[in-house]
């Protein structure tokens, strides 16, 4: 009921879009009524259209998510770690960090051609820096206390690293990866609206181009809810994985 | 406010602390030459063709005589004044939807759904509906701007209104201030460096769509510029556009940042040593 009343504005905002379409305050190829856009929607999933690339863009998302985290968090707890390592990578950071990563595109596209490669590139580079940031600053802020008492019961550098650093890392890597989740959709997305065969954005594209905008707003509408979803399934995730500190308030 | 200048107001460790700030922005110096240098030797040495990555300097080229054209003035000028303006008014229309949220239960009913659903999405998927609606021209992408700049303001002013301190609102109450003046002269000051905060989230991301609106509409712009440049498999131009770009984000997200602490020169945290 509470979550009922909550989201009661959503409801009220389809019921609206709805309404106006259907008593043709807007023409109706600008804004469809919702009911035909998920007909549309569900005729793109019966024939397979929306599956097949919705499944090439998640492949691409995942993949240049996956390769980020794993080099941009260890990266991150490097540059935290050693000093040179730090002294050599923080002025890259700092300069490739506030660039705009969307102007990558032209250039993956260049290097890869317009298959899967050059959007896993484009989100893989996009994604890195903010989780090398978080695991920066998480690494950094261990708690020093921690670090001697774990070096007085003799833990040697490597176990320190991975016993000590890397979980008191783990809570701003988490939230840069958050941010990365984001950005990936964000670059995947546009990547694909401009340069592909494949993928949603190019459905979109194409399904506007042809003039099909039922279609289109269902693919649309597809797109922005798995970028909602995928946030609140990480936040979730989140949670549970950090459920052994103490109190995150 | 650096670390060797609070160094500097303590009074102790003064000299070696402005040595050792000195010495690390040699070294940070000393690394983005060495970037560029590494750049323009790969680019030369053969292993990779021009095509792939022309060098630094052949780029370099490319931007002064964009420059002396006058093409590179009116690409920045076209770019900066979209996101600019989408920046703006999704920094205006945040700050007071955000006020309005958390000084008004019905508000915050209608518009709390709308911003929690809203801000995980990837807003830029909506381009081509807004390109419908609107048309190619600067009011879709100006738009388009907007509707993605907006949800980091809006989070960060409710977020900043609700951590101001109660005791300042009943000093202020005692005192006699009205609703307005407790609104601009103490939760608004006092909620600042938050909503500088998404301020500063804000900024790129209007800089990113403003882009990205302009590579899939083309024309002119930086974005546009860059399509037509990587249409033309021409090569130079594609990484013309990404120096551009960068200086242009790098410029206004550090002005962003000198901005803040001109703000907030009289806060707490213009007192504490920068993190960066």
């Amino acid at each position: 009921m509470k979550t009922a009343v909550r989201y009661l504005p959503l409801i009220l905002l389809a019921i609206g879009w709805e309404a106006v379409a259907r008593f043709e305050l807007v023409s109706s190829a600008a804004l469809p009524p919702l009911s035909s856009v998920i007909a549309a929607w569900l005729d793109l999933m019966k024939s397979g259209e929306l599956v097949i690339n919705g499944a090439s863009s998640l492949y691409r998302a995942a993949a240049g998510l996956g390769l980020s985290i794993a080099v941009g968090a260890t990266l991150g707890i490097f540059m935290a770690w050693w000093r040179p390592v730090n002294a050599l990578l923080s002025p890259i950071v700092e300069v490739f960090y506030p660039m705009p990563k969307s102007a990558l595109i032209p250039v993956t596209v260049l290097w890869l051609g317009f298959g899967d490669g050059s959007k896993i590139l484009l989100i893989f580079l996009g994604c890195m820096l903010p989780i090398t940031i978080g695991a920066f600053n998480g690494a950094r802020s261990s708690d020093q206390v921690l670090v001697w008492s774990a070096r007085s019961m003799g833990a040697n550098r490597m176990r320190m690293l991975w016993d000590v650093v890397l979980p008191s890392a783990m809570p701003e890597l988490l939230n840069g990866i958050r941010t990365a989740l984001a950005l990936s959709f964000i670059l995947l997305v546009s990547s694909e609206l401009i340069v592909a065969r494949q993928g949603f954005g190019y459905l979109i594209g194409f399904l506007g181009a042809n003039g099909s905008y039922e279609p289109m707003f269902a693919v649309v509408l597809t797109v922005a809810f798995l970028g909602f979803a995928a946030d609140r399934g990480y936040q979730a995730f989140v949670r549970r994985a950090l459920l052994w500190r103490e109190q995150t308030t | 406010m650096t670390a060797s200048d609070i160094a500097l107001r303590n009074g102790t460790g003064a000299v070696s602390a402005m040595l050792n700030a000195l010495a690390w922005s040699a070294m940070h110096l000393v690394v983005i030459v060495s970037v560029l240098v590494a750049w323009e030797v790969f680019a030369r040495s053969g292993a990779v063709t021009p095509f792939m990555l022309p060098a630094l300097s052949a780029v370099l080229e490319r931007i002064w005589s964009d420059a002396l054209s006058g093409e590179l003035a009116i690409n920045v000028g076209l770019t900066l004044y979209r996101a600019l303006t989408g920046f703006l008014i999704a920094a205006a229309g945040g700050i007071v939807l955000g006020m309005a949220m958390s000084r008004s239960i019905g508000v915050n009913w209608l518009f709390d759904p709308i911003i929690s659903v809203g801000f995980p999405m990837p807003k830029i998927a909506f381009l081509p509906v807004v390109i419908l609606w609107l048309g190619f021209y600067d009011l879709s992408k100006i738009s388009m701007v907007v509707l993605d700049a907006i949800f980091p303001v809006v989070t960060a002013t409710i977020a900043g209104i609700r951590g101001v301190e109660r005791e300042l609102i009943w000093s202020a109450r005692n005192m006699g201030a009205n609703d307005r003046e407790l609104l601009w002269q103490i939760i608004f000051p006092a909620a600042l460096p938050q909503i500088m905060t998404g301020l500063q989230v804000a900024l790129p991301i209007a800089l990113i769509v403003a882009v990205v609106a302009e590579m899939m509409m083309g024309g002119y712009g930086l974005g546009g510029a860059m399509m037509t440049a990587s249409r033309f498999a021409d090569s130079r131009g594609v990484f013309a556009g990404i120096v551009e770009i960068a200086v242009v984000g790098y410029s206004l997200v550090k002005g962003m940042a000198l901005l803040r602490r001109r703000l907030l020169l009289w806060h707490q945290e213009a007192l504490e040593p920068s993190t960066a």
